[in-house]
């Protein structure tokens, strides 16, 4: 089964870490992939901009209106995704646990729609 | 067989489909054909069948082959059998029934709903009675957990050994709140014994699946021994009677042995836990023929390993009124005024009854009454009211 692991957390903490500090949580990072690909789990994944560098696009009666910012204001930003293919949620909860963020962040796990076949006509 | 057919169809709705199929294929033949001679096992089987239809008609369903492979082989099990005895149903299919429905992915009200739906066999309108909400509520609750379950992926197992003791305790916690929910609840009716029987025979069902879990032990000793006292504990008026006063000829002395005995499975155990030590105090009430041949000491020292293995200000609480019983109430209410000072449980009604009660027996009236007061504004149970109301009107009148 797909999912897709939503990673959130306070971007004015990771703002305000020097930079070592956030070199170090990289490295973690890095290390993290490698492991999420040895299980053999791993599709994708990317980290994101912050969210002053967001677009919000809505089209409404036929306009396209653009804001700056993200959908929400929320406590929490999306600060990246991880794409997993695993056998259950107990093993999508696993990866998502060792997630750096998921200290003093949220990892949302979210499992992906899967369409068996070509999609309905 | 539900549970069996839960594992093999992999989907709750399913199973309970082809149960109800095969019930209603028994109300049909039966009265025409006469009662069979084993309605078990052809309820079972019927169902089975009625399963294997289903799936052959369904064209989208994933390994199709394997379900059906599988659905076939129930079949043998059950009719290699020449007397025809009842398939017993496959115990670690209950147990991964239990594990799935208790899964941490689920909301808890959800968890409680889905246990004591599949595996209470509770209806859909009994959960709602129990616990004082609406049907529709209940059967959304269920339907979304369900779908939950399918959606996300939670997988139909008892959990591999890392995850198995979060998530026992998480069962637990599960069978401990259906327990609750019956022993004392919000309604004018302070025990609703159905609940606590429920939770009392999957307690038994766990400990037969788990024998070496002693928690599991525990918790079904602790059950035990609080439902031995549900004759004493409300008046014929149906006033709360507290345990001092009970009448301790109306407890279930069976039930207390029963409780003794389990404690006495989980303590050989050598693995405490806080059920264990939660049953142990509730053994040594259990077991004091009066009231005044209570072991309070050991009760306080009890509570103390308590607090360490499962710390908080309830525990603590619990620990000043048997502290101030094997002490005196002075000891208790410094422990107690301590514990208030913090802040924590400014709600709760019981600390301000511990309190009131202490300084009622220190001859403190007015410091008394005005903590009865506070602990009526916030209790809600009629019955909790009503004792609370007495006692308040007790000091007010004095010696």
């Amino acid at each position: 089964m797909r999912y897709i692991l939503l990673i959130y957390g306070d971007e004015q903490a990771w703002g305000a870490m020097g930079p070592d500090e956030q070199g170090s949580e990289f490295a973690e990072y890095n290390d993290y992939t490698k492991w999420l690909t040895d299980q053999g789990w791993y599709e994708g994944g990317e980290p994101l901009h912050p969210t002053s560098s967001a677009t919000t696009v809505r089209v409404r009666e036929g306009e396209t209106l653009s804001t700056d910012g993200p959908f929400a204001e929320t406590k929490e930003q999306l600060g990246g995704y991880y794409i997993v293919n695993c056998e259950n949620l107990d093993q999508a909860i696993d990866a998502a646990s060792r997630i750096p963020a998921a200290r003093g962040g949220s990892i949302e796990v979210r499992p992906i729609l899967e369409f068996e076949g070509p999609p309905p006509s | 067989m539900l549970a069996t057919l839960i594992r093999v169809l992999g989907d709750f709705d399913r199973a309970e489909e082809a149960v109800q199929d095969a019930f209603a294929v028994a109300m049909e033949r039966w009265p025409r054909d006469g009662l069979p001679d084993n309605p078990g096992a052809w309820i079972t089987r019927t169902a089975r069948n009625k399963a294997i239809d289903r799936i052959r008609r369904e064209r989208t369903l994933r390994a199709k082959t394997e379900v059906l492979a599988e659905l076939q082989r129930i079949g043998v099990m059950a009719t290699e059998d020449p007397q025809e005895r009842e398939v017993q149903e496959i115990p670690d299919d209950r147990l991964r029934l239990i594990f799935t429905c208790c899964h941490p992915a689920l909301a808890l009200d959800a968890r409680v709903a889905l246990t004591l739906r599949t595996l209470g066999g509770l209806s859909t309108r009994e959960i709602a009675r129990a616990f004082l909400v609406s049907e529709p509520t209940v059967a959304q609750r269920l339907v979304r957990a369900k779908r939950k379950i399918r959606d996300a992926g939670i997988p139909y197992r008892v959990p591999p050994l890392d995850l198995l003791p979060e998530r026992l305790s998480g069962v637990l916690a599960v069978l401990y709140l259906v327990f609750n929910e019956g022993y004392s609840s919000t309604a004018a009716e302070l025990v609703r014994t159905d609940l606590c029987d429920e939770a009392i025979r999957l307690g038994r069902v766990l400990v037969a699946l788990m024998p070496n879990e002693p928690e599991g032990l525990g918790l079904l000793a602790l059950m035990l021994l609080h439902h031995a006292r549900r004759a004493a504990r409300l008046s014929p008026k149906g006033e709360l009677v507290l345990l001092e006063d009970q009448d301790r000829s109306a407890w279930d002395h069976d039930m207390i042995d029963q409780g003794v005995a389990t404690l006495d499975r989980a303590m050989a155990l050598r693995r405490p836990g806080p059920y264990q030590v939660q049953a142990a105090i509730a053994s040594l009430h259990g077991e004091a023929p009066r009231p005044e041949d209570t072991d309070w000491p050991q009760i306080a020292a009890l509570y103390a390993s308590l607090a360490r293995m499962t710390p908080g200000p309830v525990v603590d609480l619990n620990r000043a009124v048997a502290v101030a019983m094997a002490d005196g109430p002075a000891v208790g209410l410094h422990l107690i005024d301590r514990i208030a000072a913090s802040g924590e449980l400014d709600g709760y009604h019981l600390l301000h009854s511990a309190r009131a009660d202490l300084l009622r027996r220190l001859g403190r009236r007015e410091e008394s009454i005005a903590a009865y007061r506070r602990a009526l504004e916030l209790t809600t149970n009629p019955v909790e009211r009503a004792y609370l109301e007495r006692r308040t009107n007790e000091v007010g009148a004095g010696p």
